[in-house]
């Protein structure tokens, strides 16, 4: 027994099966992300305005990112072109290098982007103890935030003393000693915008600890988890989802260019067709990440 | 009985004359990881009709609990519950004054445990596998005439992941805290504090795991739904254009458009809900909120606020109305065979009932926020989705009154798929009709949460969906099983069935319009009893109709497995006399389906066709002078 059109398009609807069961896929996948974006746009229509964060992804590593991605889609296309064109050392060149261009793309989320956050510390301090830290946050005063028309700053971010202290419930305050650049000189016009590329952190020196309370702020504090805002939430949701059908895609086609590429010598017409289909997979996972980066990086 | 393709014998010819092999894989590969369609339809539909008494089960004893409150189980069930469920889900009664052990009843936690698992399962475990995942996969690649689905081996991984899904819903009831009980909805804040504190697990509590279930079910649906239009698409025989196609096909292929694009936002959602319970985000945790319980002493929770309770409502329904097609298509789908079948007679508008089904498809996308008038979403939004609810009903009623035409003029013949089908007509009916006042965001106020509300879809999926369920068994069991079910046996199981099941619902009416809550564990019997006391005494007929229904369940489940030994032999390939296609090859079908090449000719109800020399005319057969079709590409047209 044999499925029919499963390598050949069937006359009448012009499709092999696969191609169809990708494009049914890829159409799921749409709602799926669709989903995920109209969460992201409930939880910024809902954040308070100094909730919602702007400027904490590095752009220049997003935009390289980015580029890396549209490369590995064109990349792909010439690799399923040469092996139409029955090239196969073309096709395996240009797939190899679409899937290295898959794991520099994984290389740079988790091995910078991610981490990043995970050892660095926020807070948002409570609206009734903003006083207190008006060094911080220098909402008030002529110079001020709030003089200048700009949402009031509540957020406080820079390294813990000890990680320790600010996960255990019995220690009331945390130290920090070192704090963002938004927070060192909070009144500077400067930061009335959010920068292309993030400010260093400049290190307070010894003696100038800031100590924060721990009933001053919101119960979120933490690392930069998605427990910490929304917008953190949303980030590490999509870009998570996106990055799992980035490893799924490079999979695929690290196994395409290896044991799955002695196809060639017994049905090069299926292997090109397999190649299609993970490409059409492969773009998808692209214009994702087109909507990805402007919302997370540039918005 | 030329036109009834002979059983296959293999020992019957010489190998030499094999035009087909003889297939066989071993006893794994056969009955356990098959990837033949017909046999992971047998799989898909056992594995759902398990789940179904199941999940009927749980509502048996929360019947008990509603008609008596919180008196104990009766004698060695309530201990036979404890032993399985535990302690988090029954409570020791005692004598109040000397102590002395009474029983066990189910606790308040117990009745929302069983609520929101009951319709967790019977929707996503029980219907759905059957209608659409069983009947599909054993009837539809034979109707359009493929030797098996377009992806065997994705088809047999549609079902595994339905089996890992089921595994952890049922292995959810054993955790510490037991299963989710924030009901089959899911509704946060609820569902994002349920099931945590200090004595539950991080990951495996109830309501973690009923996401991590859910997402397993959505993958499996998501892979069977790409295989079904795939197959539909791609691998109908010659001949069998799309105008030629069975109905019930037509609804299948409907229905896995609908999962294949409803099912991921609900995905999306559960991703949500399980970062919100795992990672502590606060996508649907709203700013200051605060929870008497698991142990946070009334203090705010400890989520960083601004998240929208609303927004799950929103990607919830926007599944869950569709779904609610998806679990009503398959049915008339099944139905509308029956009924041609035997009737004798083509279905009355054909073309107006797919198109009915297309538009039913595309409007079932735009009614989701009809489900959340309570909401406050303003009026504007409302009006907008009684606009199109009420539109709705429109493809409803075509296919209802086409079907109801169907039977005009028929000459029926009243066996018992045939009695179930019948029986489907006026109680999916009833349940549609009941569902217009809803409709309207007034009447909807009052009614929310009520039983009207539970006697309405229950109407639709039990007397609708499962009677048709039921009609599709005693219809294609000849087929998959080589025998007959017992006729006696299914009459008894229909006559007790339709007057338990109406015993049943039709009470909840009256009691939903008198203002009893859904969600009352004792039935409304002690805090609310001086507003509904009226109605209150329906609650134990409700019950005794309800275990009645469950005991003449147990005719069937006799008749399916005694059958399957002992039921008479089929006559003949085709027993009922029908014309697709699904009817032209051995029983009960080997693999590959068909032995003799297949070529489709005529529409799919050509009964009774005038000037044949019987009343039935398979698609299968060549023209004749006789019985060429009346009309090419479709219907006779009827003198």
């Amino acid at each position: 027994m044999e499925i029919p059109y499963t390598v050949t398009p069937r006359p009448d609807t012009g499709l092999a099966n696969p191609k169809l069961g990708i494009w049914l896929f890829l159409a799921s996948e749409v709602m799926l992300f669709g989903g995920l974006f109209a969460g992201y746009i409930f939880m910024r229509l809902g954040a308070e305005p100094w909730m919602w964060p702007h400027g904490w992804l590095n752009v220049p590593v997003g935009t390289f990112n980015t580029f890396v991605l549209i490369a590995s889609s064109v990349t792909v296309i010439l690799s399923w072109e040469a092996l139409k064109m029955r090239n196969y050392k073309a096709f395996k060149v240009w797939l190899a290098i679409t899937w290295i261009c898959g794991l520099l793309f994984l290389g740079v989320k988790l091995g910078y982007e991610w981490p990043a956050k995970f050892n660095h510390f926020g807070a948002y301090v409570k609206k009734e103890a903003a006083e207190k830290y008006e060094a911080q946050l220098g909402n008030d005063g002529e110079d001020g935030r709030l003089a200048r028309n700009l949402p009031p700053r509540l957020f406080i971010s820079g390294h813990p003393k000890s990680w320790a202290d600010v996960k255990n419930p019995a220690v009331k305050e945390i130290v920090l000693v070192a704090v963002d650049e938004e927070n060192n000189t909070p009144k500077s016009t400067e930061h009335d915008r959010a920068h292309f590329i993030p400010t260093p952190m400049a290190h307070l020196h010894e003696g100038h600890e800031i100590v924060l309370q721990k009933a001053d702020l919101l119960p979120s504090f933490g690392p930069f988890y998605p427990r910490l805002n929304t917008y953190l939430a949303c980030y590490f949701m999509i870009t998570g989802l996106h990055g799992l059908h980035v490893l799924g895609g490079v999979i695929v086609l690290f196994y395409f260019w290896g044991p799955g590429s002695k196809m060639y010598r017994t049905n090069p017409v299926q292997l090109s067709n397999r190649i299609e289909v993970v490409g059409l997979f492969w773009h998808l996972v692209d214009l994702v990440w087109i909507f990805v980066f402007p919302i997370f990086y540039l918005l | 009985m030329a036109h009834v393709a002979e059983t296959h014998a293999p020992e019957a010819h010489g190998p030499a004359d094999h035009a087909h092999e003889h297939y066989d894989p071993g006893f794994w590969r056969k009955w356990v990881f098959t990837t033949d369609h017909k046999m992971i339809g047998i799989q898909y539909a056992v594995t759902g009709l398990a789940f179904l008494f199941f999940g009927f089960g749980l509502m048996m004893v929360m019947r008990w609990s509603i008609a008596h409150g919180s008196q104990p189980l009766p004698g060695w069930l309530g201990g036979l519950m404890h032993s399985i469920f535990g302690d988090s889900v029954f409570t020791k009664e005692v004598e109040p004054t000397t102590k002395a052990f009474l029983g066990w009843s189910l606790s308040t936690q117990g009745y929302n445990i069983f609520g929101a698992m009951h319709g967790t399962i019977m929707v996503f475990f029980g219907i759905v596998p059957i209608a659409f995942a069983g009947f599909a996969n054993f009837v539809l690649p034979l109707q359009i005439g493929a030797v098996d689905m377009a992806f065997p081996r994705i088809n047999m991984a549609s079902f595994w992941s339905f089996f890992i899904s089921c595994v952890i819903m049922v292995w959810s009831f054993f955790v510490e805290g037991s299963a989710a009980k924030s009901g089959w909805t899911n509704y946060p804040p609820l569902s994002g504090v349920a099931d945590s504190g200090p004595a539950i697990h991080h990951i495996f509590n109830g309501g973690t795991l009923w996401l991590l279930g859910m997402v397993f079910n959505i993958t499996s649906s998501l892979l069977g739904s790409i295989n079904f239009i795939t197959t539909v698409v791609q691998l109908r025989a010659p001949g069998m254009t799309w105008g030629r196609l069975p109905f019930f096909v037509w609804a299948q292929f409907i229905t896995a458009y609908l999962l294949l694009l409803a099912f991921p936002p609900l995905e999306s959602a559960a991703i949500m809900n399980l970062f919100d319970r795992v990672f502590g985000s606060s996508f649907f945790m709203p700013t200051g909120l605060v929870v008497n319980a698991m142990g946070s002493d009334g203090q705010p929770l400890l989520f960083s606020g601004g998240g929208s309770p609303i927004l799950w409502q929103h990607l919830f329904w926007f599944l869950a109305h569709p779904e609610v097609y998806v679990l009503i298509l398959p049915g008339i789908g099944m139905v509308t065979e029956i009924i041609a079948c035997n009737s004798r007679k083509p279905i009355w508008g054909y073309k107006s009932m797919v198109g009915a089904l297309f538009v039913l498809a595309f409007l079932s996308f735009i009614v989701w926020a009809h489900h959340m008038y309570m909401t406050g979403m303003g009026p504007k939004v409302s009006a907008f989705f009684q606009t199109t609810t009420i539109i709705i009903s429109i493809p409803s009623v075509i296919l209802l009154t086409a079907l109801l035409l169907s039977l005009w003029g028929g000459s029926l013949r009243f066996n018992t798929p045939m009695l179930f089908a019948t029986a489907f007509l006026p109680m999916f009916g009833i349940g549609g009709l009941t569902g217009i006042p809803l409709a309207f965001n007034a009447v909807d106020l009052y009614m929310h949460d009520t039983y009207y509300i539970i006697a309405h879809f229950h109407y639709i999926v039990a007397p609708g969906t499962i009677f048709a369920i039921f009609a599709g068994v005693y219809h294609w069991y000849p087929k998959a099983s080589g025998r007959m079910m017992n006729e006696v046996l299914g009459k008894l199981h229909f006559w007790g069935s339709l007057i338990c099941i109406n015993a049943l619902f039709m009470p909840m009416f009256l009691q939903g319009m008198a203002g009893v809550h859904r969600r009352w564990w004792d039935g409304g019997n002690a805090a609310y009893a001086a507003t509904v006391q009226p109605v209150l005494h329906w609650n134990q007929t409700i019950s005794q109709a309800a275990w009645a229904l469950g005991l003449v369940q147990l005719i069937f489940v006799f008749n399916f497995c005694w059958s399957l030994f002992f039921g008479r032999k089929v006559p003949n390939d085709n027993p009922w006399g029908a014309t697709t296609l699904e009817w032209d090859t051995p029983t009960p079908p080997p693999h590959g389906n068909f032995i003799k090449p297949i070529h489709v000719y005529r529409g799919p109800y050509e009964y009774s066709v005038p000037g044949a020399d019987k009343d039935f005319t398979p698609q299968s057969e060549p023209p004749t002078a006789h019985t060429a079709p009346a009309v090419p590409g479709g219907i006779p047209a009827h003198a």
